[in-house]
């Protein structure tokens, strides 16, 4: 049946594990519908249940193809999967091509694995507003294990670090030397370092430049990590790797559960969570605010964007 | 910020046939529209088409077809989109279709077919009023 708006009713639909409702579910989360808060003050109870695992690098990576081949690894086991994969919107038309599905289509019509494709719409850093509402809703669902793939902004999108619990970090062999790999940036939120394309020459320069960066911290006299992020070469296109990844990501989560680094970070996406929906609400109040008529006044130079900033924040 | 959010599309290929230029100008033109496409790629079941627009919650589909299956392949997507109880999703297609087929598609519930050679802005034209865009 199609899915209703009556929260209520989507709420007992998608914990049932309908996908239908779900998808409904989805669109009111990440269109801040009026019911969407409903939504989120139940699907909030299910979080920190399912591994969250974050996949980000340049465009062209090969992290949706690399994301499909993680789905399969999952479903041979079992394990319901849930993908969310964001791209850019445009910033002149509001639109968007979402590309990444394209790459998973395998497994479109497995009733294990829910996938969907979100716009980035206006958030720069790699995610979208509604990533956490998004997560939740999948949660809900009774997803184990969920893949946020990023829209591949490439060295500065460390968000993903604050959303979910394992951090993979894609890059190909092609991707520059270890001077890239000293850089600040995505390279400090890595849980776990992926040369993809590992099927090009370069590839095991590339891994043991990666190494060697990583290595750098306890050269310089810093304490060891509990978690020293391995790096995995992979060829997503065949396969090669895949299993060594997957091996790698459960580690992770092991380490996570075992240590107290897990609480610590379910906690520090909360604070984030939370930090997403103060700074929406209260911008997005504040910039309905703004009239024709305030821009004329700047125009004529009767104000300045700051006396009128703080006015339209204060006022009520 | 522009209230009123982007209306979601699915443009998908079924079948055999690999051409997809036509398709991607077709995403390119949404995308510009304001639109936010979702693209599924060459050789699609119906099925796989019906759980991508499931899970997409998309208001459009579009289909795009060269080799001459539409006749088949259109109403089986259309069947799988209402079994999937996707009943108010616009189905729309495109491609090599000869006009004596037209009246046939739509009974089966491809409510717009677009031959080759239509002018992409009345593609985007009929989805804006179709799809009620309020911009």
């Amino acid at each position: 049946m199609p899915a209703k708006n009556d929260p209520p009713d989507l709420i007992k639909r998608v914990r049932r594990g309908e996908h239908a409702a779900a998808s409904r579910a989805l669109s009111l989360v990440v269109n801040e519908d009026a019911v969407a808060d409903v939504l989120a003050k139940d699907f909030f109870k299910c979080s920190g249940v399912a591994q969250k695992l974050g996949v980000c690098g340049p465009p062209g990576a090969g992290k949706s193809t690399l994301l499909g081949r993680l789905i399969a690894r999952y479903r041979a086991e079992k394990i319901k999967v849930g993908a969310l994969m964001v791209d850019p919107s445009s910033s002149v038309s509001g639109g968007a091509f979402l590309g990444d599905r394209l790459r998973v289509m395998e497994h479109a019509t497995d009733p294990g694995v829910f996938m969907r494709s979100l716009a980035s719409r206006g958030m720069i850093g790699g995610l979208t507003h509604a990533i956490f509402g998004a997560i939740h809703v999948l949660e809900a669902l009774g997803c184990r294990k969920i893949l946020v793939e990023t829209v591949g902004t490439g060295q500065d999108e460390v968000d993903i670090a604050s959303v979910v619990d394992t951090v993979l970090c894609v890059t190909t062999p092609a991707m520059g030397d270890e001077i890239q790999a000293m850089k600040a940036g995505a390279m400090e939120i890595g849980d776990i370092f992926v040369v993809n394309k590992a099927d090009l020459s370069g590839a095991d320069r590339a891994v043991s430049a990666l190494r060697g960066a990583l290595g750098l911290g306890r050269s310089a006299g810093q304490e060891p990590q509990a978690w020293g992020p391995p790096v995995v070469a992979t060829s997503a296109s065949s396969g090669e790797g895949v299993a060594e990844l997957a091996e790698g990501v459960e580690a992770h989560w092991r380490y996570l559960k075992d240590s107290g680094e897990g609480r610590a970070r379910l906690k520090k996406q909360h604070a984030a969570e939370l930090r997403f929906w103060m700074q929406r609400r209260m911008i997005q109040a504040a910039l309905d605010r703004v009239s024709d008529k305030n821009l004329e006044d700047l125009l004529a130079l009767r104000t300045d964007p700051a006396s009128l900033g703080r006015k339209l924040m204060r006022a009520r | 910020m522009v209230r009123g959010e982007p209306i979601r599309v699915l443009i998908a290929k079924p079948g055999l046939d690999g051409h997809d230029r036509g398709a991607k100008v077709i995403v390119r033109a949404l995308r510009d529209a304001g639109y936010e496409v979702i693209y599924t790629g060459i050789r699609q079941t119906p099925e796989m088409i019906a759980a991508a627009a499931l899970q997409e919650d998309v208001a459009a589909v579009g289909l795009s077809l060269l080799s001459g299956a539409h006749m088949t392949l259109f109403p089986e997507v259309v069947k799988r989109l209402r079994k999937a109880g996707l009943k108010d999703v616009l189905v729309f297609g495109g491609g090599i279709i000869p006009e004596e087929d037209v009246s046939a598609l739509k009974k089966a519930g491809v409510r717009a077919v677009f031959g080759p050679g239509t002018p992409l802005q009345s593609i985007v034209e009929y989805l804006n009023e179709n799809l009620k865009v309020a911009r």
